[in-house]
């Protein structure tokens, strides 16, 4: 292995994934998890600044009480189509589909995942999923809200809610051949020697993930199908004029979607595991607490789903159950939180830019996550559901947690991807400008929230616009924050300088080949003979 | 624009102190852990920053630390559940005097009616120092009844009446808020909860224009439809009686027993064969797109009626359906009761 | 690139070049097919739970529809399915064995079986069609301007007829209230019904392309001793579509029938 202190300029090496071979149906069909993670990382940044464009574009509404700017359908467009592209053609493919594909593999000391036909394909399906949804937009844009709830969305809405909920439906698939792919992947293709209790963290969570995407997307699906039935042929499942009852409709609805929120943190989870470690140059405190937390998520995250419900007109029993099983996963998080910050207990810390976002991520996620507990309880639960306090709690925990870690990842594994470093002065800056203009953002939707302001809201009464404009002056500082990562990695792809096989001098086996690594990721097959994050094996060590 | 900046809604209603108590708490729990982590981040970057001369101990973990940190936040979010499901339970289960008020939402509009008839939009009546008890139904989508003064909240679910209750204690006027989103309006779908003295209440009522007391709209609508040509008193008719019935427990043709509440009655009336009432036959015909909910509502406040004005209801027997207290099957008997009895009406005739 | 020093020097042409070997190859496509199959049980699942959740709820009208779909083609069907799982199971043994002619024997047998499912089920569809269960306005309606037996596209049909005859034959008489408010409650269990009914057929459309292309494959001589997966899977495949009739079966045709 290379020490850190090398005086040799690193350079590309001649022949790597993205040289293999040229022109526009060598990208398109490739089978390559590599090359299908970068076609992945395009399409979701595209649909996060189309999701980011009508946030804008709310926040901008929103500056004065009146509902001046956009008529209420408009506005009522704006937030379901920025609640969709977010969470269904941005986040959840997010971490997986992008560094998960990109790494997973690699980690695992595999040529590719187990099916590369199939992640080619899962990655059509999205397109054609995502098509489905700008088609919905293009066609006027949908105003059910991303929840969907009925019977407003089957009976009430003149917008084609179809189009859309058959977008979801296919895009859903292509997280299921994710999850598939990554699951086959963890358990049959590593590499010698690199037995469960060695795997990465990365994977650890991503394979929590998946199983979240492989039982919990289906239901989604069935779901959707019902809605788009009973919207196109009238037939009865949740109409309360045929008998039907719509509670069912968010029952199973929010058996999906709650745990859902888990494919959109778990991953993000593990980006962070690996980040703590190397730039503390230390082991990962408590590996195995931090690996089954994330397995204890996924599946706890299962049977809380109808915390969303409480004032829904669900039993006070049953109120009871769900809201004692929502504190459960708590737990985990609790404990992922407290190893990430001991890792850091004696080691040697330095704040390149995937650390800075990293530690952004710890901070906002226990804000995130400890409000969370204030809609888990009872008591706050009915004064504060559907306010602001929801979209201020989950703004934290998706934008401050992974989209964070996402970008994180995307600076940490960002030479490995492209061989080319981005510059460290400007990438600081713009995380330091993330973190201010997403605190001033949401902190004060919290205070809106408990002040009663409700959610989805195009017009609101006077008293609440102090708090709307730092809100919207914050939501502008955040937009720079956002699009400066997209300006510098552009510009390293061109002039960035060649990064090296290790530029942080990491563990792992993507740190072993090299950036960008060859077609089949190792020229050898690799061996692995030590225990992950083998930080300063100068035998140090402390039991 | 104003330039003051609160941090909590007023307090308007018994319960608001205690859910703020609540709020306060976990705002410094959440204060607390934040700052925690934060500075114990803030200490270890600058105390084990990268230096020459400085190399990382390898630590590989403590077992005894892992307990540590799932034994105390288990602690504390079963303090936290606790403290919550109590005030829930308390919020969920309104006091046997309260004023009773009815409430229609629809797309975008609330309608109110007071028990004396008097109707309101959007703006609604209340008076201080009483339990309020609030039950609410929507004619179309699912909405939502949300005073934040009072920090209370439920959705309003079509075809189904839910309820809410507060005791007002301040008087002044308060927003109501549609808070579940409900379509093209619904940010307009906002009201007034207006906090009066008891004396300016009742003079408020007084001067409200009614055609009557909602039990008496509601005894029209019962000579109206017809009910009364199958629901009487005396033992030969056709329908059960209704006297004494509501609140109280029914015996259904498959032995079941269910509580006649707001959502029986309606159901009884909409929905006549979903439950036979025990020793009947289900020949009643169903009201549905007859009644309108307003309708459903009056008539409900006069079987209530029926109940509260009849002293002994239970000692004459006209319906012997209705169980008195010691007739309620325990669990198991209701077990043993079920199941072997088809849903369809059985024939027995009293 | 230099190959892995892992044992295997075994190149079959159908080993794929990022598996070390047959082994891991066929492990991994087996173990996919068991984790996609896991997805598929909860697609069906959420339906299934939904549909006993309303079966409490409509009881009543769960039992009238239930007793107004023909059991005798459900059965048949049954049977079908269970003869094609059997056929397919010795297709797959035929490959294993390496023998071609059987092999595609078997797979023609289990499309003739799978086949004759969707036939059977079209007539069933038909009959729903004659009698008016098909829920919703839009059919409803189309099918009310030719023949003319619905109305405001609600499914009665002679539900409500059906329902009244049987009451009165075991003694529990209903009248035509009851029955006809009953029948139109049906609308949602027969959503159910072809919802169910309709996800398994086109599961059953998928298996039949699935089948085709074995065939196809097999007919080359594809498959041999050391090679056989894709039969294996599609077997697993078709096995898994007949298990969810096995409980659709029961589901919608038995445990609410009281008649006919
Ligand atoms: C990435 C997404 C994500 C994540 C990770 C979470 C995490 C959690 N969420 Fe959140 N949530 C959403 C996304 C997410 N949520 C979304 C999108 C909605 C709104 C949907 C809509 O209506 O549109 C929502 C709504 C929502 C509701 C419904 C609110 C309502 O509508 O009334 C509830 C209620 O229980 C809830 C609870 C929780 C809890 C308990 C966690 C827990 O997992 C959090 C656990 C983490 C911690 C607790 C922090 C770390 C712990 C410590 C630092 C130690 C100290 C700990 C203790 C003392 C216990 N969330
Ligand atoms: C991954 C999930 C995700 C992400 C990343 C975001 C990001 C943001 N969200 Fe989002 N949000 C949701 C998921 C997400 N949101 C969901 C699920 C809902 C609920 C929807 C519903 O109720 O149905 C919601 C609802 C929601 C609301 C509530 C609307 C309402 O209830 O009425 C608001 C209001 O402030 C808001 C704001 C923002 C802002 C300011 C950002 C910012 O972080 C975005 C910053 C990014 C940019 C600004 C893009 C970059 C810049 C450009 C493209 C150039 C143009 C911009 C300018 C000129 C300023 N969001
Ligand atoms: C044709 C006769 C008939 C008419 C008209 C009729 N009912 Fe009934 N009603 C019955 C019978 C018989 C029962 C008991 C069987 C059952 O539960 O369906 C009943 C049951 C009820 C019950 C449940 C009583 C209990 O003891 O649990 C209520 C409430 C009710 N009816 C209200 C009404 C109202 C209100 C109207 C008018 C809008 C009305 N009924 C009109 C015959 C009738
Ligand atoms: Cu009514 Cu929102
Ligand atoms: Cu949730």
């Amino acid at each position: 292995m290379s020490t850190a202190a090398t005086t040799v300029k690193p350079v590309m090496p001649a022949k790597h994934y993205l040289n293999d071979n040229y022109g526009i149906r060598s990208w398109l069909l490739t089978k390559d998890h590599k090359r299908i993670a970068i076609l992945y990382l395009c399409t979701i940044t595209f649909f996060f600044f189309l999701g980011g464009m009508f946030a804008a574009l709310i926040r901008l509404e929103l500056l004065t009480p009146e509902g001046d700017l956009f008529h209420s359908d408009t506005y009522n467009k704006l937030f379901t189509m920025h609640g969709v592209n977010m969470i269904f053609f941005f986040l959840i493919p997010s971490v997986p589909a992008v560094l998960g594909n990109f790494i997973l593999p690699i980690m695992l000391g595999a040529k590719d995942l187990a099916f590369p036909k199939i992640n080619l394909l899962s990655w059509y399906i999205f397109i054609v999923g995502a098509g489905f949804g700008l088609a919905a937009l293009i066609g006027g844009g949908v105003d059910t809200g991303w929840t969907f709830y009925t019977p407003l969305s089957t009976g009430y809405v003149r917008t084609p809610v179809i189009v859309l909920a058959v977008g979801i439906l296919i895009a859903g698939f292509a997280s299921i051949f994710t999850g598939l792919n990554f699951i086959v992947t963890t358990h049959r293709m590593r590499a010698p020697g690199m037995t469960w209790g060695r795997l990465p963290l990365m994977v650890w969570a991503n394979y929590a993930a998946s199983l979240i995407m492989i039982l919990g997307t289906p239901v989604i699906a069935i779901t959707l199908i019902l809605v788009a039935l009973e919207r196109g042929f009238h037939i009865g499942v949740f109409d309360p004029k045929l008998g039907g009852d719509p509670v069912l409709f968010q029952h199973m609805f929010w058996f999906y979607s709650h745990p859902a929120v888990y494919i959109m943190i778990l991953p993000g989870m593990g980006v962070i595991s690996e980040i703590v470690t190397c730039f503390s140059r230390k082991r990962v405190f408590g590996y195995t607490f931090i690996a089954f937390s994330s397995i204890a998520i996924a599946v706890f995250g299962f049977v809380v789903w109808a915390h969303h419900m409480f004032v829904a007109g669900i039993s006070t029993y049953s109120a009871l159950v769900f809201s004692l099983l929502s504190f459960a996963v708590a737990i985990p998080s609790a404990v992922k939180v407290f190893n990430w910050t001991a890792t850091m207990y004696k080691g040697s810390v330095s704040l390149e830019t995937p650390m800075l976002y990293a530690l952004a991520f710890i901070g906002l996620f226990t804000i995130g996550g400890l409000t969370g507990l204030f809609l888990a309880a009872l008591g706050t639960d009915i004064h504060i559901h559907d306010t602001y306090f929801v979209v201020a709690h989950f703004h934290y925990v998706m934008v401050g947690g992974m989209v964070t870690a996402y970008l994180g990842g995307i600076h940490f594994w960002w030479p490995k991807m492209t061989g080319k470093m981005y510059p460290e002065a400007p990438a600081k800056l713009a995380a330091l400008i993330t973190f201010i203009g997403f605190n001033l953002t949401f902190f004060p939707q919290f205070i809106l929230g408990y002040l009663g302001m409700p959610r989805r809201y195009h017009a609101y009464p006077p008293e609440f616009q102090v708090l709307n404009v730092l809100s919207s002056a914050g939501a502008s500082v955040l937009a720079v924050g956002f699009i400066m990562p997209l300006v510098y990695f552009l510009w390293s792809l061109k002039f960035g300088e060649a990064a090296g096989d290790n530029p942080w001098d990491a563990k792992g086996l993507e740190w072993q080949t090299t950036s960008p690594p060859p077609t089949h990721n190792f020229h050898e097959v690799p061996i692995v003979t030590e225990d992950p994050y083998n930080y300063g094996e100068e035998a140090n060590v402390v039991h | 624009m104003e330039f003051k900046l609160p941090l909590f809604p007023e307090q308007a209603s018994s319960v608001a102190g205690q859910v703020d108590a609540f709020y306060l708490f976990l705002v410094l729990l959440t204060t607390f852990f934040s700052l925690l982590i934060a500075l114990m981040i803030v200490f270890f970057i600058i105390k084990y920053r990268k230096r020459p001369d400085h190399k990382a101990e390898q630590i590989h973990g403590s077992t005894l630390l892992e307990i540590v940190w799932t034994a105390i936040p288990l602690g504390i979010s079963m303090i936290i559940f606790v403290w919550g499901a109590m005030l829930y339970y308390h919020l969920q289960n309104p006091p046997k005097d309260a004023l009773e008020i009815y409430g229609v939402g629809k797309q975008w509009m609330w309608k109110f009616q007071h028990p004396g008839g008097q109707r309101e939009i959007n703006t609604l009546h209340v008076p201080t120092g009483r339990p309020v008890k609030v039950t609410l139904i929507s004619q179309d989508v699912i909405h939502d009844f949300f005073v934040p003064a009072f920090r209370i909240k439920t959705d309003v679910l079509p075809n189904r009446y839910m309820h809410t209750w507060f005791t007002p204690t301040r008087e002044g006027n308060y927003h109501l808020f549609c808070s579940q989103y409900c379509g093209t309006n619904h940010s307009g779908m906002i009201g007034e909860v207006v906090v009066m003295k008891p004396e300016d209440y009742a003079e408020w009522l007084a001067s409200g224009k009614a055609e009557g007391s909602m039990a008496s709209m509601g005894e029209k609508l019962f000579q109206e439809f017809g009910c009364t040509t199958c629901h009487r008193p005396d033992a030969g008719a056709r329908g059960p009686s209704l006297l004494g019935l509501y609140g109280r427990p029914v015996r259904l043709s498959d032995n079941r027993v269910v509580i006649a509440d707001d959502n029986y009655i309606r159901e009884s009336i909409l929905n006549p064969n979903a439950k036979i009432v025990s020793g009947f036959q289900p020949i009643m015909p169903t009201f549905q797109g007859v009644v309108s909910e307003e309708g459903l509502i009056q008539i409900t406040e006069y079987i209530k009626h029926l109940s509260q004005q009849d002293s002994e209801p239970l000692t004459n027997r006209s319906n012997p359906a209705v169980l008195r207290d010691t007739e309620v099957p325990t669990i198991q008997q209701e077990l043993k009761g079920r199941g072997n009895e088809p849903a369809a009406p059985s024939g027995k005739k009293p | 690139m230099s190959t892995s020093q892992t044992t295997s020097t075994d190149h079959h042409p159908a080993l794929v070049h990022h598996f070390d070997d047959m082994e891991q190859q066929k492990g991994a496509s087996t173990f996919g097919m068991w984790v996609f199959l896991l997805t598929e049980l909860m697609m069906f699942g959420g339906l299934f739970a939904s549909y006993l959740i309303y079966r409490l709820k409509f009881y009543a009208a769960w039992e009238a529809g239930s007793s107004s779909i023909d059991v005798h083609w459900g059965f048949i069907n049954t049977l079908v399915l269970i003869g094609s799982s059997f056929t397919m199971a010795m297709a797959v043994w035929a490959a294993q064995k390496g023998d071609k002619n059987k092999q595609v024997m078997f797979l023609i047998g289990t499309m003739i079986l799978g086949a004759a499912f969707l036939g059977i089920k079209g007539i069933e569809y038909k009959a729903k069609y004659d009698e008016c269960h098909i829920p919703g306005h839009i059919i409803g309606k189309a099918f009310n301007a030719s023949g003319g037996c619905m109305a405001d596209g609600k499914v009665t049909g002679d539900i409500a007829k059906e329902f009244m005859e049987h009451q009165a034959e075991i003694h529990k008489p209903v009248p035509e209230a009851f029955a006809k408010q009953t029948a139109d409650q049906t609308q949602i269990f027969f959503s159910f019904y072809f919802a169910m009914t309709g996800l398994h057929a086109f599961h059953m459309v998928i298996g039949l392309g699935l089948l085709g292309w074995l065939t196809l494959r097999a007919s080359r001589g594809e498959f041999s001793g050391q090679y056989f997966t894709p039969v294996e899977l599609g077997g697993l495949y078709w096995h898994f579509v007949d298990i969810v009739w096995i409980f659709l079966f029961p589901l919608l045709y038995l445990i609410n029938r009281t008649h006919g």
